[in-house]
């Protein structure tokens, strides 16, 4: 098992939620986060009075995903989350260790 | 209420002698009646708001709070002493100061007239006055002001500074006599709060981390939202300082109007040419500026003399603001020197000029009584705000080093100040989003 945790462009959330949906994904969590990479940040001007705002706003998805999905889950938000523009964000993908289902005991993949 | 001079002739020097031989005016008791909730709008909830989403969400409380207890502290003081000092005459001295005969509104009663309206009614207008100008100068040490230290200043400053000026302008004192137009407030209001605000924030100092940390507004829905209640409540403001429902009344509103519609072009223009793009922000400060500019003069300038008046206050407010700001780096936090100092200052120069009936479709509607000649009228202009401005820097400064004396201090203390005043002076936090 995998843990795929996606950082996107917010806007893309949808795009990529139903996508997914379509492959059979059943369930992620979403978190709205911050940070920066390439894009880095952006200058707002208040009154004249500016500030470099660095940190970008962005969505990050965590999937618990079945180790034959993984490649196609990817490829699945790479092309959903993809604009070609820099900011389209990254994607990580470590072990899983233990999924268990809290209502029903079960655990691992028939947890997932 | 310059137009007291010529409505009202003489009674303001001394509202009440001719109590009995005036008859009531329904039409223009109601217009005032209206005008004072109006003008107690743009206090609550108009400027609260338009400040409130100006701050960092951490202080957003603190700027609310000092509004509204400001408004109830002015408006007990008003009960007790400060109408009479402002309003009433003061004998021998009532060229500085009003007497004492309406203490605690003393012989106050439904019959007691101001002019063709009621003395309690002109008396209730006057004091919705007297609670914006304070408010106005919080935006100068928001976010770091300790709240006892505020409500101490906020009541010296207007006994000391709001209400002798009050009586020299309007209320029968030195410049009334001497003609200086000052129709609603471009003194009297907007350089008082403006210059103190200046003196506020060279005193204090800048916000710990100012120029270095970003200190974006946390909600400028809540400050467009609060400048629209400010350009609405302004009609009362302007067009209720005639006194009466009249053409006056009615030309005052209109190029209070136009003002503000030029100010907001002209900042808009500013921005968009100067930073490339044009910010909602930045047009909300052109009608403030705007409407602050043309309140000294609203009444006796023609509506093409008030278009002018706007252009000019929107593009001079700009470059001030950021001279201030950027160039001079004081944290005069919200702008509130550059936008109605100047604007005041402006505006009380260029009534003396917009006054004169001989600029053809630029006329105004003519000088004060013993002014023939805009040289003349700009004397006195000139006049008024060097000694107003003069007079508020140092009274400023010195009720800021009392009030220190007092409240032990002025600041709340740098982890105070990191952690918001919400939570430090109040208790509680204005956002509890989950």
């Amino acid at each position: 098992m995998k843990m795929v945790s996606a950082v996107i462009k917010p806007f893309k959330l949808d795009d990529v939620r139903e996508a997914l949906s379509d492959i059979g994904v059943t369930g992620l969590t979403v978190t709205e986060v911050k940070g920066f990479g390439r894009q880095k940040g952006h200058t707002e001007l208040y009154r004249g009075a500016e500030y470099v705002v660095d940190f970008v706003p962005k969505v990050r998805l965590d999937l618990a995903v079945k180790e034959a999905d993984v490649d196609r889950v990817i490829e699945v938000i790479c092309k959903a989350a993809g604009t070609g523009k820099i900011g389209d964000g990254k994607i990580f993908v470590t072990d899983l260790l233990q999924v268990v289902r809290i209502r029903t005991g079960e655990t691992n993949e028939s947890a997932i | 209420m310059f137009a007291k001079i010529i409505g009202l002739g003489l009674l303001a020097l001394s509202p009440h002698v001719l109590a009995a031989d005036t008859p009531l005016n329904t039409g223009n008791t109601a217009w005032i009646l209206t005008a004072t909730a109006l003008v107690l709008f743009m206090s609550l909830p108009g400027l609260a708001l338009f400040y409130a989403g100006l701050v960092r969400s951490k202080n957003v409380l603190s700027i609310l709070v000092q509004c509204f207890a400001i408004a109830a502290m002015i408006s007990l003081l008003w009960l007790i002493g400060l109408y009479s000092l402002a309003f009433t005459d003061g004998g021998s001295v009532n060229n500085w100061l009003g007497g004492t005969s309406r203490l605690l509104m003393a012989g106050l009663n439904k019959d007691s007239m101001t002019g063709d309206i009621p003395e309690v009614t002109f008396a209730a207008f006057q004091m919705t006055f007297a609670i914006i100008t304070p408010a106005l100068i919080i935006g100068a040490f928001a976010e770091r002001m300790k709240f006892a230290s505020v409500l101490v200043f906020s009541a010296l400053w207007t006994l000391a500074v709001y209400v002798p000026v009050a009586h020299w302008v309007w209320g029968g004192g030195y410049f009334f006599q001497h003609g200086l137009i000052d129709f609603a407030g471009g003194t009297v209001v907007h350089i008082t709060a403006g210059i103190a605000a200046l003196v506020c924030a060279l005193v204090l100092g800048a916000r710990k981390g100012f120029g270095k940390v970003a200190m974006p507004p946390h909600n400028l829905t809540m400050t467009i939202t609060g400048a629209g209640m400010l350009w609405v409540g302004w009609y009362g403001f302007n067009g209720g300082s005639a006194l009466a429902a009249n053409g006056s009344a009615g030309m005052a509103l209109f190029v209070t109007h136009i003002a503000a519609s030029a100010g907001a072009l002209a900042w808009m223009a500013c921005e968009w040419i100067k930073f490339g793009k044009p910010s909602g922000l930045g047009i909300v400060t052109g009608v403030i500026a705007g409407l602050g500019t043309i309140t000294g003069a609203a009444g006796v300038v023609g509506p093409a003399g008030a278009l002018v008046i706007g252009l000019l206050a929107g593009v001079i407010c700009f470059f001030m603001t950021q001279l201030i700001k950027k160039t001079l780096k004081i944290d005069d936090s919200l702008d509130v020197f550059p936008v109605h100092g100047v604007g005041g200052i402006l505006g009380t120069f260029l009534a003396g000029i917009f006054c004169s009936p001989d600029l053809g479709v630029f006329s105004g509607f003519g000088y004060a009584t013993g002014h023939e000649s805009i040289g003349s009228q700009l004397s006195i202009q000139i006049l008024g705000i060097v000694v107003i401005g003069v007079y508020t820097a140092v009274l400023t400064w010195i009720l800021l080093k009392v009030t220190a004396v007092v409240t032990g201090g002025l600041r709340v203390n740098e982890d105070e100040e990191r952690e918001g005043l919400d939570l430090v002076a109040h208790d509680e936090r204005g956002y509890d989003i989950n």
